[in-house]
């Protein structure tokens, strides 16, 4: 009976990985809490890794080193700022509203998260794919807003509040630039050969694929300038520089998670990263092809795609190899001797799964989730970039971009693609009345 | 789809999430209505509506239920919170409460439970027909043609209702023009 | 203040609790600690809504008794004092104090002595105009200039400190001239600072001036016309800034500086973004006079004959130079003794910012962090 159990649940995991669907679709649970682990474990990395690249690139831009220290180069110090902040005392004001002082951060890291039930990693590699993908994850990352406003609340002081105040309204101002963005992106999904577009992010990638041109060059400069508007819009979503006035230091209304000590705090911090990851994502998906692998007409066939599909084992033998000559380039001397050991070790570790990744069986599975992480990663480097070269907004500066440029922008590429995309139509009808 | 029997998820769980997200939407309900916190009653309500868009998603309308979340829990509370939050600066929640037309609200309320108890004995019958086809993968299509086709003009009337409020705000409420 | 719109007399500030007779008036107060007020400086805003109705400063942080302190040293002793009162542009200080001594005992400094007091003088302009630059852009976020001018900055005060031993604080003049003849590889060192130097003006200018968050956070922002600058006594870049090509260096030329070729770059329209353009184009000029003065460096002595013991005749003097931030002067009543009856200085940050409130008006809250950074003031110079 067991064994019976056994080869039953075997064969159940074992049915999956041939079928073509997500996990959620296809309704196997067992796939979709592994797959939510992976999203889960794989985020926090991603969060990790992101607070690690941020103060490097940022230092590097401002000719000076950043953390080297906290083992070699730097690399442990998230680990060590994670540890810290846990140590913390838990500090709650006195007149505060307790149960929505310890809500606010759960609701924000609530909503970054869950966002990424429908993000498409590949063509079978998310959750799941609701057929309103695209329409959920806006949802959801709107009541990230909702946490915000909460914890400006709850810290029962004037400045946080103003700047929670702040900060949502302005969230909530870009959200009608970034959803008008969006719009134009789908009309374009709806111009494959069934003539019916479609919400689910797998769906929109996979109509990139049936037209043969990722949205943001279909129809010139469309689809750039709908790219564009998502790409500002999402900066300030996030706010992030050049739009973090409401959290900068400087200016006199302070930021809404002024009172938030320790671990709360870093709640925010770790909901803040995976909302840029999350819109990044977004964005990646409606305009850059999502999974699919860069010039698939230009540099079309079967040696290409060979060539192609060694890049994610190769990027990670190259980054093995970075460690391992800086591990070379480390000083010689008995301090130095376990941070050398140690990032000789990360560098092994990057180079053993290089290897893992240039098996062929690996290869076509991780190649997908290797491109879309990429083209994520590019965007995370333009955000430390536009945090390291540009001023702060004024806020009434922010706002009238918000409401009198991006919109009217946004309107504009709207009409004008979806004129473009019925053109053939309106032209028979013209032609043909 | 080769999965096995003893793993098919679909019918079962549905009266259970029913249960579950009609009991957090009743006790939302009622906890919107009790607390002396105004904040407190708002995010009562985010949770009622929360549920509802899971409501929506169980009856094969995920449109509707990501409309309901995006424009109502993400924009209209929003909306809410900002207006309790800065007219309530200074902790009016500390009021009492009061209860001087309990008449009226007995009669509104009996009024409403003899509606309730109409609705359930007669059951499905109220509705002539069925209003769409339960065909989820169809639901923002089918949302779509009805709306920009059939009630076009009910659709553009909203919408300019809308725009007239939104301006009476705004007129009402700037300094100077 | 005694403007009577600006005044905050009628308001009470120490308590603050008690209602205020404008319902729509909210009094603010940006603290003495503040990270972007350059400082210990307190400002008192009026506020209705975000837009500033009207400001007051409370300054005295950091006043420390320097010119007490002055009537009880004797010249030689009180050298030292002034480089803490500007402690940006210390060398400015020196110079400023040491003419002012040698003209009230009629005493000339040799070519030499004036010509490195330029070089250095020139080079704390730029020194002090870098830092000006690091800390306005961090002000108004951009937060990478601040390292680009901190590593620029940095060869300047290796030159200082090995030229006198100091970084900051460099008490680098002495009256009658200069104490220490210049080390060797003086002139090829400033040389090669001033090649290695040139590029970086244009580096920082294209990090901001055509930067669209820039021009919109700077242009239009804290305006003051000429005819208040002039009625306020605000002198330096702010000044030239607004209109008026007034530049002690050109107009009362004091260490040989006829003997130099330079621009004095003002702009028209007197915003931060108009003061922005001038500092840049003065560290431009300040390049081309330190050229000149290394190029024609003459030989001779560095120290005049100066007795030892100073007892310049009773009279009263009053000399002023152009600083990095203005006009900076000194007054100086001798009473025939060793030591100064009174020593005044007039510090261009104090005067400077009683401008204030002016350019403030009308702006909103966020700029007002702006107009303090575009003023460049320095506490030490404003406290004394």
């Amino acid at each position: 009976m067991g064994h019976e159990l056994m080869g039953q649940l075997v064969q159940y995991i074992q049915s999956y990985l041939s079928s073509d669907q997500t996990p959620g679709a296809a309704g196997n649970m067992f796939w979709v809490l592994v797959y939510i682990l992976a999203v889960f474990v794989g985020l926090s990395i991603a969060v990790i890794a992101m607070n690690w690249l941020e103060r490097k690139i940022l230092a590097h831009m401002q000719v000076r080193l950043g953390p080297m220290r906290v083992g070699p180069h730097g690399l442990l110090q998230p680990i060590a700022d994670a540890i810290k902040l846990l140590l913390k005392e838990d500090i709650i004001p006195a007149e505060a509203d307790v149960a929505i002082f310890w809500m606010a951060p759960f609701m924000v890291v609530l909503a970054a998260f869950t966002v990424f039930i429908v993000v498409p990693f590949g063509p079978t590699h998310a959750v799941t794919d609701m057929n309103i993908g695209i329409l959920f994850m806006l949802g959801v990352s709107s009541l990230s807003v909702l946490g915000i406003v909460m914890a400006g609340w709850a810290s029962n002081s004037h400045y946080p509040l103003i700047g929670a105040l702040r900060s949502s309204a302005q969230m909530v101002s870009y959200e009608v630039a970034m959803g008008l963005a969006v719009v134009s992106a789908i009309v374009m999904t709806s111009l494959n050969a069934s003539g019916t577009g479609t919400l689910s992010m797998i769906g929109i990638v996979q109509a990139q694929q049936e037209q043969g041109v990722w949205f943001i060059f279909k129809f010139f400069p469309l689809g750039l300038i709908a790219f564009f508007i998502f790409a500002v819009a999402m900066v300030a979503e996030t706010n992030r520089a050049p739009f973090d006035l409401a959290e900068a230091e400087s200016e006199l209304t302070a930021g809404f998670h002024t009172e938030y000590s320790g671990f709360r705090w870093s709640l925010f911090f770790l909901a803040e990263y995976s909302a840029m990851i999350a819109v990044s994502s977004i964005a990646v998906t409606l305009w850059l092809g999502g999974w699919l692998r860069p010039f698939p007409n230009l540099l079309s066939g079967s040696t290409w795609d060979l060539i192609f599909s060694l890049f994610p084992g190769v990027t990670f033998l190259f980054l093995a190899a970075m460690c391992f000559f800086n591990a070379v380039r480390m000083p010689k001397h008995p301090f130095f001797r376990i941070q050398t050991i140690g990032l000789a070790g990360f560098g092994v570790v990057l180079g053993l799964i290089g290897l893992v990744m240039l098996v062929p069986a690996v290869r076509i599975r991780v190649q997908d989730i290797f491109w879309f992480a990429a083209k994520v990663a590019a965007f995370m480097y333009l955000y430390i970039w536009y945090r390291g070269t540009f001023p702060r907004y004024r806020f009434d500066q922010l706002m009238q971009m918000g409401w009198k440029v991006l919109l009217p922008m946004g309107l504009g590429v709207l009409i004008l693609t979806a004129t473009a995309g019925l053109w053939p139509l309106i032209q028979h009808s013209i032609w043909h009345p | 789809m080769a999965v096995d029997t003893a793993f098919n998820m679909a019918p079962v769980a549905t009266p259970f999430f029913f249960y579950m997200l009609s009991g957090i939407m009743l006790i939302g309900g009622i906890l919107v209505i009790t607390r002396k916190n105004p904040v407190h009653s708002a995010l009562a309500l985010i949770t009622v509506l929360l549920a509802q868009a899971a409501i929506y998603l169980m009856l094969y309308a995920p449109f509707v239920a990501g409309v309901q979340i995006i424009l109502y829990a993400g924009g209209i509370m929003v909306l809410f919170l900002f207006v309790i939050m800065l007219v309530n600066i200074d902790r009016a929640a500390k009021e009492r409460t009061f209860n001087s037309q309990w008449l009226v609200g007995s009669v509104a309320a009996i009024a409403l439970g003899g509606l309730f108890v109409a609705v359930y004995v007669k059951g499905g019958n109220i509705f002539p027909e069925h209003a769409l086809s339960v065909i989820e993968n169809d639901n923002t299509q089918k949302v779509a043609t009805m709306l920009y086709g059939q009630y076009m003009f009910a659709f553009e009337i909203a919408s300019l209702l809308l725009l007239v409020a939104i301006i009476g705000a705004v007129v009402m409420a700037k300094k100077r023009i | 203040m005694t403007d009577s719109n600006s005044s905050l007399s009628h308001l009470d500030l120490e308590t603050p609790e008690k209602p205020f007779l404008d319902a729509n008036e909210l009094v603010i107060n940006m603290g003495p600690q503040h990270p972007a007020t350059h400082g210990v400086l307190r400002v008192i805003l009026r506020l209705d809504g975000e837009k500033v109705l009207g400001l007051e400063c409370v300054i005295g942080y950091l006043h420390r008794g320097v010119e007490k302190i002055g009537e009880h040293r004797t010249y030689t002793m009180f050298n030292p004092y002034v480089d803490r009162m500007d402690y940006v542009a210390a060398v400015s200080n020196g110079l400023g104090y040491c003419e002012t001594v040698e003209k009230l005992l009629h005493v000339e400094a040799p070519p030499r002595a004036q010509y490195v007091r330029v070089i250095l003088a020139e080079l704390n302009r730029l020194a002090s105009h870098q830092l000006w630059l690091g800390t306005h852009a961090l002000d108004i976020g951009a937060i990478t200039p601040l390292f680009y001018t901190f590593r620029d900055r940095e060869e300047i005060l290796k030159i200082y400190e090995k030229y006198c031993g100091a970084r900051l604080t460099t008490h680098a003049f002495r009256i009658g001239g200069l104490q220490y003849e210049t080390y060797n590889g003086f002139e090829r060192e400033v040389k090669n600072f001033l090649s290695f130097f040139r590029p970086k003006i244009d580096e920082y200018e294209e990090l901001l001036t055509t930067n669209r968050i820039w021009v919109e956070r700077t242009k239009n922002v804290g305006i003051i016309s000429a005819k208040d600058c002039i009625a306020l006594g605000v002198t330096g870049p702010v000044l030239r800034a607004s209109g008026v090509k007034w530049d002690l260096r050109k107009a009362q030329p004091y260490a040989n500086y006829k003997n130099f070729d330079f621009d004095i770059p003002t702009c028209q329209n007197g915003d931060t973004y108009d003061r922005y353009l001038v500092r840049m184009a003065e560290m431009r000029q300040s390049v081309r006079i330190i050229e000149q003065a290394v190029e024609g460096l003459p030989e001779g002595p560095v120290m005049a004959k100066v007795p030892k013991v100073m007892k310049p005749p009773a009279g009263e003097i009053y000399h002023s130079i152009e600083a990095p931030k203005g006009e900076l002067g000194y007054f100086i009543v001798s009473d025939g003794s060793t030591q100064p009856y009174r020593v005044r200085v007039r510090p261009p940050s104090f005067v400077n910012l009683q401008a204030l409130d002016l350019m403030c008006r009308g702006q909103l809250v966020a700029d007002v962090i702006a107009v303090i950074g575009t003023l460049d003031i320095v506490l030490g110079e404003v406290d004394r």
